[in-house]
């Protein structure tokens, strides 16, 4: 049974049990994530299966677990953290920022970090403050640390195996809005690389560049732009850094227009760096400035405004027509 | 999975005293490691006896009891009304305070108008107390806002998501106090989980070291989402403040009385300049962490059933009836006051708008940004394009 249609969060469980099935030296550490499973229940069935000295209920504290998955590091561990909600990584950040993102530097490549951080991130559940966050580009910012998010759950199977797998920090970011959508499940294919972006649906006269939550509302888009005959091509960045580059270009310079969609704000949003190579890369094929949909400059803003506040299908669509038009 | 490894697993799981383990699981069922059971202040036992306490006294006049009596019943009710709101999908979320009334309202009666509140989000009967208006609470839950009061209106600050953060910010509210030379104190609320975040330790550090006008009251409810209190700590909680240089002391959380004279001596030592002080309100979590969560994955019935036994609203229910200081009327009359009180709550939030769209926008700043001014103008103008034509 190779191929299996799985909803995101079960390919994911999946993923976890492969993994601390593989190397015992995998270990998993959180707050809820033992009985309860997690509180999307991403980690359910794994303490049962795996003993409590593997899944570990943490004390609440997440500068104390990312500091301890350190130190189990050091020790030889594989550490996969999971931090319950995008807002509730910030308590931890120096610890990820200030010590698991230079550990090798400043051991001069002596001492390897492999600690996945897995957090959910996204709006669109209509969940109260600091639950809704997209704070990528904070992560992305920091020389050290590696930031992926898949977007669909054969991704969300392998990028998190390769993510362990990874002698490298790695930040997981989870489409927590996407948990529960099913798609295909290919547990014996060869992954491709993990730093690698996807062409999800090829076009001809205009690219989509988005990731995790954001692939499906493109896909969408393009979809309905069909319909009014025009050719849209998506690609799913799926690793924020190292960021794929080439597969961008060559989508643009096929398209000649780059629209590059997240929930996160678009100021010193990842969208700007992309915008920016972009333009070195392909300056003389575009037709267009790269525009960029996503959050505003403000707070995210309680459930009932956060349909205004999220990229949705018009608000994409609005960005595909004034690009075209210039 | 190999055999190999399901061996190993059952060996570590087991983790007897031969093997030597350093992993969080194996530590034992704490707090045990003080011996003797540690002593609980208690002015009203479960049975509903008053019984006396040779540092924490209380006299209370009958008006007085069935005032904390009204308090509790009102807070619950308030408190149903929320829960219900919840699942009629009239609020996205509510996290219930079930079981703890005694803890807020003791406390929360214990202060003076000038005191000011830190409370998480769970304090509704702590805000009843300092007068905010219920249905004020419930606008975040109800995700029409991210807190929707002036804090200032009653020393009352906005609900803190982000566990522990406001013990640090009660702690520098009460250096404040004292810089100005007031003897008003400053009270932060949080919980057995957030016990052991970094912020809620560094507030015992600067609160000791500034001997600073708190109090911090802990409400141990037991659980941290699925997590018991065994995973926070291995000592009783208000042990720690000894460390830090400052008195702990553990009260019977479901003891109005006990909770209302523990809180005021802990404010009057702040008054009088004399520091800090953690009060651990002994209690328990009733209902889930909060709508979305499922208790039923991992805690027994009987726990909660042990815990009914010791219900705070009817064991002061049972010693004014005994003592005589309410008549049947009076609880007829509360009867209908807090259905009265429901009625408002739902009528109230099922009225409550959605703010404007463009509320995205206001109060990112007090001076105002340029970036922010051009995205509100760009949203008008996208929003002004739908109209007339059709929106998809």
């Amino acid at each position: 049974m190779a191929v299996q249609k799985l909803p995101l969060a079960k390919a994911l469980n999946e993923s976890l049990r492969k993994a601390l099935e593989t190397d015992p030296k995998v270990l998993i550490m959180g707050l809820d994530v033992g009985k309860l499973g997690g509180v999307f229940r991403i980690t359910d069935g794994l303490q049962k299966d795996f003993g409590e000295d593997r899944v570990i209920d943490t004390p609440l504290a997440e500068s104390g677990i990312v500091g301890t998955a350190i130190g189990l590091a050091l020790r030889g561990y594989r550490p996969v953290v999971e931090i319950q909600f995008d807002g509730f990584v910030f308590p931890a950040y120096d610890q990820i920022v200030s010590q698991l993102a230079k550990m090798r530097a400043r051991s001069l490549g002596t001492v390897k970090m492999p600690i996945v951080i897995r957090i959910p991130y996204g709006g669109g559940i209509g969940a109260v403050e600091h639950h809704s966050e997209s704070p990528e580009a904070l992560f992305a910012h920091v020389p050290g640390l590696k930031v992926v998010t898949p977007a669909n759950s054969n991704d969300a199977y392998w990028m998190l195996q390769q993510a362990i797998q990874s002698d490298d920090p790695v930040i997981f970011f989870e489409p927590k809005r996407r948990y529960w959508d099913k798609s295909d499940v290919d547990t014996d294919a060869i992954p491709g690389e993990l730093h690698k972006a996807r062409v999800a649906r090829e076009g001809t006269d205009l690219t989509l560049a988005a990731y995790g939550p954001m692939v499906k509302t493109c896909l969408e888009v393009a979809e309905a732009a069909a319909g009014e005959g025009k050719s849209i091509e998506v690609v799913d960045v799926r690793s924020i850094s190292p960021l794929d580059f080439d597969t961008l270009q060559a989508s643009v310079e096929k398209t000649r227009r780059l629209v590059v969609v997240h929930e996160a704000p678009v100021f010193f949003g990842s969208g700007a760096e992309i915008a920016a190579r972009i333009t070195e890369r392909c300056f003389y094929h575009l037709e267009a400035p790269v525009l960029r949909v996503g959050g505003y400059h403000a707070p995210y803003p309680p459930a009932r405004l956060e349909e205004e506040y999220l990229p949705g299908l018009d608000r994409v669509l609005d960005a595909v027509d004034r690009s075209l038009a210039y | 999975m190999t055999v190999e490894s399901t061996a190993a697993r059952k060996t570590t799981r087991r983790s007897s005293g031969a093997k030597r383990t350093t992993s969080a699981a194996s530590a034992k069922k704490a707090p045990a490691a003080q011996g003797a059971e540690p002593e609980l202040v208690q002015l009203l036992t479960p049975e509903g006896e008053r019984v006396q306490h040779p540092d924490y006294d209380i006299d209370l006049s009958a008006e007085e009891l069935r005032g904390l009596y009204r308090d509790m019943v009102l807070s619950r009710r308030f408190d149903a009304e929320a829960t219900a709101l919840q699942r009629q999908g009239e609020l996205g979320l509510w996290a219930s305070l079930l079981g703890q009334e005694a803890a807020q309202i003791g406390s929360g009666r214990a202060l003076r108008d000038d005191d000011y509140v830190f409370p998480t989000y769970r304090e509704h009967a702590v805000a009843w107390c300092r007068g905010v208006d219920p249905t004020n609470l419930l606008g975040m839950f109800r995700g029409v806002n991210n807190g929707g009061w002036d804090p200032s209106t009653n020393n009352f600050h906005l609900y803190t998501i982000v566990l522990g953060s406001q013990t640090l910010h009660a702690t520098g509210y009460a250096m404040g106090v004292a810089k100005d030379g007031a003897d008003s104190a400053v009270i932060a609320y949080f919980g057995d989980g957030a016990s052991s975040q970094g912020d809620v330790n560094e507030s015992f550090v600067f609160s000791a070291v500034y001997n600073a006008p708190v109090v911090f009251f802990c409400q141990n409810n037991q659980w941290a989402i699925s997590e018991p209190i065994e995973k926070q700590t291995r000592v009783p909680l208000y042990q720690r403040a000894r460390g830090f240089g400052f008195p702990g002391v553990r009260v019977d959380g479901n003891d109005v009385l006990a909770c209302l004279a523990v809180t005021r001596s802990a404010l009057e030592r702040a008054r009088r300049g004399e520091g800090p002080t953690l009060i651990e309100a002994y209690t328990y979590r009733m209902a889930a962490h909060t709508t979305s969560d499922d208790p039923t994955r991992y805690r027994r019935d009987a726990e909660r059933e042990e815990w009914e036994a010791k219900d705070p609203i009817q064991r002061l229910k049972t010693y004014m009836e005994n003592e005589g200081h309410a008549d049947a009327a009076f609880f007829e009359e509360l009867e209908t006051e807090s259905e009265a009180l429901g009625k408002h709550v739902r009528e109230v939030v099922r009225a409550m708008p959605v703010p404007e769209h463009m509320a995205i926008f206001d109060n990112v700043y007090a001076d105002g940004h340029a970036l922010v001014d051009e995205e509100r103008a760009q949203f008008a103008a996208y929003q002004a394009s739908f109209e007339g034509g059709e929106a998809e």
